[in-house]
């Protein structure tokens, strides 16, 4: 059990910056969310074609010159454009901040790929001449890339570094922010998850190749998780990068509380490279339920992180009912049958767009159920609609990833 | 390509690789280091786009040649006397 803590290892979440495919900051978001309004889109990605995908158009050029875009990663651009908005956001006096006492850490899917086939592609037109492979390679493809961009960009002397968590990736930046906080090795975070996969034609590809590709003449019909007739992933870019503090910190500055992450767990299937465990899903959702001092019965929304591929759905399904039952009064919704999947930023992103929850009231709803999959048929899902809730005060993040490993992180509405 | 064309083509390079510079007052007999932001790794993109795009390979120990517009201009004037102008 971590309650009840102590005020200084009470963590709170005072500052959200995002792209998403369907909006550039969270008001936006959040009122695409609640608008039914999809971000995505037809793509055209290298010898494969026409494929669909969430693309954001989010304004590169406000924190970097279009020299430092030319030598960074669009994972590294993402990244700087959230934090500096998470940071303006979150009242942080930048220029008095001790840099050295700020941690970076940003959950990815996967990094280097992208970077990879451009110098490939590069190469085979000097009949692969590896003496035109680019100097840039490296530093663009070294795991931390996208973190370290931003400490190069914010003059963070902190620690800085990625967290390599498939899918799960959004959460486990979040969780390791919240960890290096209670450890007392930094004071501020900037934490979160990105992704830049569109950008390589690998993993489109290789979901084709899976079936797990996505497809619908209706771009914005594409991604229907729980729908009976949904037809795999629709993957997308993005990013959500979050200040967080220790919960005096933020008071005495008078910081505004978007909430406070109260619990969080991680597991492993250990069962099967891509094939999830509705066992060990639920296993971790129960573990951070305990963790974080309460019961399921105090769960109001649970954002999933079902994906829309056929087996993915329903195992998520079974570990939800597993956990909270028939109880009508949870919510249970989806963010990625608007934005499609935007992998390493896909836990941080649906967190974010779920936290106005908390003041609003509504459960924003999972978009394109036209028929949902009797093996789904959870009494909980928010479908087509938002849903009145009336009153939300704790939120529950699934976020789960190939090679078996699941997040789950809980954030409750801070009451003084 | 004569030494007006070389010129051009690495005011050309010049501009992908420092997009925010303006170039238009560049002073050929001034290290190009004193009159913009260009560091090593920008420099490196110099000699690539030569090998890119003129096939042209420049030893390390050459380097130091490629210091000024003019050092780079008088450099290159015998290595690429044969080279065709891109049009």
């Amino acid at each position: 059990m971590l309650s009840p803590l102590r005020d200084e290892q009470r963590i709170v979440i005072t500052g959200i910056g995002l792209t998403a495919p369907n909006g550039n900051d969270l008001a936006q978001f959040r009122s695409s969310l609640l608008g039914g309004k999809s971000g995505v889109v037809p793509f055209e990605t290298r010898y494969m074609g026409p494929v669909l995908a969430g693309v954001c158009g989010f304004d590169e050029l406000k924190y970097q010159k279009r020299k430092e875009l030319r030598r960074g990663t669009r994972a590294g651009s993402i990244s700087i454009f959230c934090a500096n908005e998470a940071i303006s956001d979150s009242g942080w006096n930048w220029p008095d901040v001790s840099k050295d006492r700020v941690g970076i850490y940003i959950g990815i899917t996967e990094h280097g790929n992208v970077e990879t086939e451009n110098e490939i592609f590069e190469i085979s037109r000097f009949d692969y001449d590896t003496s035109t492979w680019s100097h840039h390679h490296n530093p663009r493809t070294v795991a931390n890339n996208p973190a370290g961009e931003v400490s190069l960009n914010l003059g963070v002397t902190g620690p800085h570094y990625t967290i390599g968590a498939a899918c799960a990736a959004g959460n486990a930046g979040f969780i390791q922010g919240v960890q290096m906080l209670r450890l007392n090795e930094v004071d501020r975070v900037i934490a979160g998850g990105v992704s830049e996969s569109i950008h390589t034609f690998g993993i489109f590809a290789s979901f084709r190749s899976q079936g797990a590709l996505a497809w619908h003449e209706i771009p914005s019909k594409a991604c229907r998780p729980f729908d009976l007739h949904r037809n795999g992933i629709v993957v997308a870019e993005g990013g959500c990068l979050c200040t967080l503090e220790r919960l005096p910190d933020a008071l005495n500055r008078g910081a505004k509380i978007y909430g406070e992450v109260v619990g969080y767990a991680m597991n492993s299937d250990a069962s099967d490279f891509v094939l999830p465990s509705s066992t060990r899903q639920a296993e971790c959702m129960k573990l951070a339920i305990s963790r974080a001092g309460i019961t399921p019965d105090d769960v109001d929304i649970l954002s999933s992180h079902a994906t829309a591929t056929g087996l993915g759905d329903v195992e998520e399904c079974r570990a939800i009912h597993h956990v909270f039952g028939d109880r009508q009064s949870l919510a249970v919704n989806n963010t990625k049958s608007f934005i499609g999947h935007a992998m390493g930023a896909a836990g941080a992103l649906e967190l974010a767009g779920n936290l106005p929850a908390f003041q609003d009231g509504i459960a924003h709803a999972t978009i394109n159920i036209e028929e949902l999959d009797p093996e789904c048929r959870l009494p909980q899902i928010v479908a087509n609609v938002p849903r009145q809730m009336g009153s939300v005060t704790c939120i529950l993040n699934n976020s789960f990833g190939m090679l078996g490993i699941n997040s789950v992180v809980i954030v409750k509405k801070f009451q003084a | 390509m004569t030494p007006g064309e070389i010129r051009n083509a690495i005011l050309d390079i010049l501009s992908r690789i420092v997009p925010d510079e303006d170039l238009s007052s560049l002073n050929d007999g001034l290290p190009f280091r004193e009159q913009m932001e260009l560091d090593s790794m920008d420099f490196l993109d110099i000699v690539m786009e030569l090998r890119k795009r003129y096939r042209v390979q420049i030893p390390e120990e050459d380097y130091p040649n490629l210091a000024t517009m003019q050092g780079t201009v008088s450099y290159l004037t015998p290595l690429m006397k044969d080279v065709p102008a891109r049009t």
